[in-house]
């Protein structure tokens, strides 16, 4: 980790700083209301973690932060601006992995990356740099299909590090991983919110951050 | 990190995928091939007859086939997440539909062309035919692709999406049927057939302007 | 209950609707059956009989009506698509996909007309004339934006994934119709007698234009019904819904 963090540019300044802001959201699927009212602001150096029973929308509300579908109500900005004005700016400081890791099988990680990279632009991370970051050096050439559930999980992660996001919106990253693999992604959080990025985030496992700020909403109650 | 940068790395990316399925490369083909055989051992192997309709069974084979070619467009990228980046991405997703439906129709369209004059040789067409025939395709199956796409995109996170899509993008398909098949049936007749030239390049212009940003909006609501 | 308050204001109001609707929906019925009355009895008993086609020309005073009819309807669904998609009123996904089975039977009706008529006039019960072919590929699109709607689970996926449908089909049916005109004069060689000729005596066409409004009462009318009971299908979490059926409904 060490090496790691002299490669990343610490940012001191703006350590506070509401990046993604949500706004009375409502959410209804299949008829269903599954919350409304829903506002809460995400800081720079903040980590978010949903917490609820299945079925009560955080995936759902997650795609609404990412963008990916939009609330039935209310709204979700990014530095004061709703990102439905703002998307491709937005999308660009924005990550986003899933319960599908976004790696073509076919693909090596390096390939996958770099496409990654023309999508969504370049980070401080090259894709070497990021792929040793979640220890999959060595694996770069080597087609995804050949790797196993818990490499192919790091490779979807590392996705996070090659560009520039500041806000990672993670539904479920531990799955498949093994407990060093947790590990490493948690490190990897840390890092990111000390140096003033931010996550979202919902998981089934116990989520261990160092992190000062860490906020919690439940969507049960 | 472009547009056209984007454009292209994602026409190349799914080349690239398209070469490392090889296996599936062949099917359309296979299968636009095979429909046409079918044709002679259905209504009889009259030379006259075949030739009349030359036109019109190259041009259903080639729209069935294109139909059947369709779904591959956004399927794995829809099982794997890969998906939802292209719509999570910086870039205007109308280029990114136009760079994936220009990557399918090289996979896909462009071996039809190659195949054509095979098939135009099964059915005793003249050359000038087959000239039309080839014009006609080149102009047609890139309008077929477009509008697939926005079939597609609209039934992408259907379990059964296959039946519907042909039911939602054969109507559609029709005026690009008329005239494609008439052109190859003026020139097999000797007659000039500029004018439907001339009209399918309008629908290809149409449908690569408009198309895109259809399959966009498309995108966004099934995948939502 | 704020929440849904704020709903209902913006998406148009549907207890408002339902009320409204509610008392209209007779006064709709009623002028039907006037209409109806009305113009088949000009059409079936005061208009003369054609010179040429006999009595069996009178078919088209349900036939032109249904065949209008089926692309009107077809026009407002797509401008209901476009207020769904650009403002997100959640009436206007009600109406589009209420329409869309009444316009599929217009359609079905201007086809199974035509073809009857066909049948003393060119003695066939088909001809691939090109307005019988247009129609009948605008059976098509209204069958396939009623297959995707009822293909997609979640019901407001359902009616957006529908709006951008039939606002492609709308841009597309244009090109369909004249490419099938154009197709037609190529391929027919025997010239078609045209259905609505230029010159109609006005004992004739005053009962075909009652027959049009007629059909366009009838719309409205099962527009309504049919989107009241979608609007309360749909609704049957809110509040209002609950106060309407007494509480029996559960979530």
């Amino acid at each position: 980790m060490i090496t790691l963090d002299s490669i990343l540019e610490t940012e001191t300044t703006s350590s506070s700083k509401l990046l993604l802001e949500a706004d009375s959201l409502a959410c209804i699927r299949d008829d269903r209301l599954l919350f409304e009212n829903l506002s809460f602001g995400i800081h720079s150096g903040e980590a978010v973690v949903l917490e609820g029973r299945n079925g009560t929308g955080k995936t759902t509300l997650l795609r609404i932060l990412c963008g990916l579908r939009r609330p039935d109500e209310g709204e979700v900005r990014w530095n004061g601006e709703s990102i439905e004005r703002c998307t491709t700016e937005y999308h660009r400081y924005m990550a986003f992995v899933g319960h599908t890791d976004g790696v073509k099988r076919e693909l090596t990680p390096l390939e996958n990356l770099r496409v990654l990279q023309t999508l969504c632009g370049k980070g401080n991370l090259s894709i070497e740099q990021a792929l040793e970051a979640v220890r999959l050096y060595g694996f770069e050439d080597v087609p995804v299909h050949y790797l196993s559930a818990g490499q192919k999980r790091r490779a979807g992660l590392a996705r996070l590090l090659v560009t520039d996001a500041r806000i990672w919106v993670l539904d479920e990253p531990f799955t498949s991983l093994d407990r060093e693999g947790i590990k490493l992604t948690e490190s990897l959080m840390d890092l990111h919110l000390s140096n003033g990025g931010a996550l979202v985030m919902t998981s089934h496992h116990e989520v261990n951050l160092l992190a000062p700020n860490t906020q919690v909403i439940n969507l049960s109650a | 990190m472009s547009v056209w940068s984007a454009f292209i790395q994602l026409i190349r990316r799914d080349l690239v995928l398209a070469l490392r399925r090889r296996s599936e490369l062949a099917n359309p083909i296979l299968f636009f091939v095979m429909v046409i055989v079918l044709f002679p051992l259905g209504i009889g192997a009259e030379p006259n007859l075949l030739a009349r309709m030359a036109p019109g069974i190259v041009w259903v084979s080639a729209l069935l086939a294109a139909l059947l070619s369709m779904d591959a467009i956004f399927r794995s990228d829809f099982e794997d997440g890969t998906l939802e980046q292209l719509l999570l991405s910086a870039q205007p997703l109308p280029v990114l539909i136009l760079a994936k439906v220009s990557a399918h129709w090289l996979v896909t369209g462009l071996p039809l062309l190659i195949v054509a004059p095979l098939l135009a040789v099964f059915l005793g067409m003249s050359e000038t035919a087959l000239g039309a025939l080839l014009i006609s395709l080149a102009l047609g199956t890139p309008v077929l692709s477009l509008i697939g796409t926005i079939g597609v995109a609209l039934t992408v996170g259907l379990r059964r999406g296959g039946v519907i899509l042909s039911l939602l993008v054969l109507p559609l398909y029709v005026p690009v049927l008329i005239f494609g098949a008439s052109m190859v049936d003026s020139a097999a007749t000797g007659l000039s057939f500029s004018g439907q030239i001339y009209i399918l390049a309008a629908f290809l212009a149409l449908a690569l302007s408009l198309a895109p940003v259809a399959a966009a909006s498309a995108l966004r609501i099934s995948l939502s | 209950m704020n929440i849904f308050m704020k709903w209902f204001h913006r998406l148009g109001s549907p207890p408002w609707f339902y009320n409204i609707s509610g008392k209209l929906i007779p006064w709709f019925a009623v002028t039907t059956i006037l209409t109806l009355v009305v113009g088949m009895y000009g059409g079936l008993i005061l208009a003369p009989a054609d010179y040429q086609q006999g009595d069996s020309f009178r078919i088209i005073y349900v036939h032109v009506p249904a065949a209008w009819m089926s692309l009107f309807i077809y026009i407002v669904m797509a401008v209901a698509g476009a207020i769904s998609l650009v403002w997100r009123m959640k009436m206007a996904d009600v109406m589009l996909i209420s329409s869309a089975s009444v316009g599929a039977s217009f359609t079905f009706i201007a086809l199974v007309t035509g073809s009857l008529w066909g049948k003393p006039m060119w003695g066939t019960y088909w001809t691939w004339d090109a307005r019988l072919t247009s129609e009948l590929l605008l059976l098509f699109l209204y069958f396939g934006i009623i297959a995707l709607y009822n293909a997609v689970e979640d019901r407001q996926t359902a009616s957006r994934a529908v709006a951008v449908l039939t606002l492609v089909g709308v841009v597309n049916i244009p090109i369909i119709h004249y490419s099938v005109e154009w197709w037609n004069t190529l391929h027919q060689g025997t010239t078609v007698a045209r259905m609505d000729g230029p010159a109609m005596d006005s004992s004739m066409l005053w009962p075909l234009l009652t027959m049009a409004v007629c059909f366009k009462l009838y719309y409205i009318w099962v527009l309504l019904v049919k989107a009241r009971a979608e609007l309360l299908s749909r609704e049957i979490n809110n509040g209002w819904v609950r106060e309407l059926v007494g509480g029996k409904a559960n979530g």
